[in-house]
């Protein structure tokens, strides 16, 4: 027998949130015509649909752009992230020597940093490459690092007991043990990336050949064209929620049969 | 003579010689302790907090170092251990498993420590899960089993390395009565199948005159052997056993020791 649709379980989280949006769109849509409200000041849901579908190569364009520094700096900062995370956790003396400086990088705002790198490094892409990976890069470390610390001290003890070495330690107890952390931090990271590459690209003000989402809403904003800075806008929201929703995925592929962070919990 | 002495040979596995432990903040953990361990035998160490079991455990380990006197394994030092019939486990309190890794890889781990040959490695592992009773088991992760069956997991871990020395420490104290009884029982037909030394920590009289061929009475300020209790009841034991007026009795007279020791332990 067919259970009803709404017993099913992936119903109420897929519909309620659709049904929410479509009551916040159609409002949108009405108070936008009902009121006559000009589209150079607050374009309705539609003439941002049609702003998107005419100027789909440009934006498509400018969508491979920031996505490419995107996922650059997105591989950059993890691969860096757990290089450093690795040799902080070899000596406490090493952590403590190099961890403010960690510390240094994320708290100084990355705009007031951006033209620096912008007139310091001359390629453009490698100059927004940077940004953004100075942006994703402290979560990984931090969190890698609090991971590989990590290990069921009882564990350790039963390794020691067993002779194991250094190692053999690290792959099979602390990486094992950091990686829920990880991917905490690769989560946190990969919405950085993207919001790295935007204001490096804002900051920039870089068009021609590599321009990005950042630099469509920039030049929209000038020629007063906001159902196209909308339309821009639009496409990094959902590529935040696609990178978002791609980390989920991975979260539950690796940990989803033994951590209780994305395992089911049975009823 | 008694069924229980006879495979208990002359040949001493843990002497303990005036070992005593004054750990780094001054606290006297145990006075000087004389203690002989004979091959076959089961010892049990009770008494009450603070008495310097679980340190006395850990000496006999080689998990810490006394701070005067000495401890032989097999007549020669803790190098040796590890060699063929001179193998040592240890069951923590807590089952300490790998939460990310199956049971069977749970259980393999002390052998992919030795290098272990896959095809040998398997055939122990399931002959190990087989005496726990976890053959069914075999593919699960630790999240999804029951803390009585987690604590199995744990002694076949502890069993696959074939050991000749099984040392415990309180290993079903978190457990509810019938499953650590239903443990017990198992604990005690492996024992003495596999002709195991074992030393054991617990603070349950029934527990202790159920397994033990051996009880060591301990009292604190400082830690101290008080009395040695010998429980001349013929191995294997079972559920007749622990539903006898010997038991009761013994039970009773084990109690009055440990009263007498905790007496002592107010210094």
């Amino acid at each position: 027998m067919m259970r009803p649709l709404m017993d099913r379980e992936w119903f109420a989280p897929v519909v309620a949130p659709l049904v929410v949006g479509t009551l916040l769109l159609g409002l949108w849509q009405f108070c936008c015509r009902e009121f006559q409200i000009p589209i150079y000041l607050f374009p309705a849901p539609s003439d941002i649909a049609q702003s998107l579908l005419e100027n789909w190569p440009d934006l498509l364009h400018a969508l491979g752009s920031t996505l490419k520094i995107t996922f650059a700096a997105f591989a950059l900062a993890t691969t860096l992230g757990v290089a450093t995370a690795f040799l902080f956790i070899q000596s406490r003396w090493i952590e403590m020597s190099l961890l403010p400086y960690a510390v240094l990088l994320q708290v100084t705002p990355i705009v007031a940093v951006a033209p620096l790198i912008i007139i310091l490094v001359k390629n453009t892409p490698l100059a927004l490459t940077a940004c953004a990976t100075v942006i994703a890069l402290f979560p990984i470390i931090s969190n890698t690092t609090i991971g590989l610390r990590s290990v069921d001290p009882g564990l350790l003890a039963y390794f020691r007991m067993n002779k194991v070495g250094r190692a053999q330690t690290l792959w099979r107890l602390r990486v094992p043990s950091a990686l829920p952390f990880f991917m905490a931090g690769l989560r946190i990271s990969s919405g950085l990336a993207l919001i790295g590459a935007v204001v490096a690209e804002f900051v920039a003000g870089t068009g021609g050949r590599s321009a990005g989402l950042a630099y469509e809403i920039l030049q929209s904003g000038f020629q007063l064209d906001i159902p196209r800075m909308f339309a821009a806008l639009l496409l990094i929201t959902v590529t935040g929620v696609v990178l978002f929703g791609l980390m989920v995925g991975l979260d539950r592929l690796l940990l989803g049969h033994w951590h209780d962070s994305a395992a089911k919990t049975e009823r | 003579m008694n069924d229980f002495s006879a495979p208990i040979t002359d040949v001493p596995v843990v002497d303990v010689l005036s070992a005593e432990k004054i750990f780094a903040n001054g606290f006297r953990g145990l006075a000087p302790i004389d203690l002989s361990i004979q091959r076959g035998a089961f010892v049990s160490l009770i008494g009450p907090s603070g008495c310097g079991k679980s340190t006395l455990l850990k000496l006999i380990a080689n998990l810490i170092e006394p701070s005067d006197g000495r401890v032989q394994w097999w007549r020669g030092d803790f190098s040796k251990v590890g060699q063929a019939g001179r193998q040592l486990a240890f069951v923590f309190q807590d089952p300490t498993l790998m939460p990310w890794a199956r049971v069977e890889n749970n259980v393999r781990l002390p052998l992919d420590f030795a290098g272990v040959d896959k095809a040998a490695a398997r055939t122990r592992v399931e002959a190990a899960l087989e005496q726990v009773e976890l053959t069914q088991a075999a593919r699960r992760y630790p999240r999804q089993l029951s803390g009585g069956m987690r604590m199995r997991v744990s002694i076949a871990r502890a069993l696959v390395t074939d050991p000749d020395l099984l040392l415990m420490d309180e290993p079903f104290g978190a457990l509810d009565e019938f499953t650590r009884n239903r443990l017990d029982e198992d604990l005690a037909r492996l024992s003495w199948e596999r002709g195991l030394t074992s030393v054991f920590v617990t603070h349950s009289i029934y527990e202790a005159v159920f397994l033990s061929s051996h009880i060591i009475v301990m009292a604190a300020a400082p830690g101290r052997v008080f009395a040695e209790f010998s429980v001349d009841e013929p191995r294997p034991r079972g559920e007749e056993f622990r539903a006898s007026a010997r038991f009761a009795a013994l039970c009773r007279d084990l109690s009055a020791l440990l009263s007498d020791a905790s007496f002592a332990s107010r210094g």
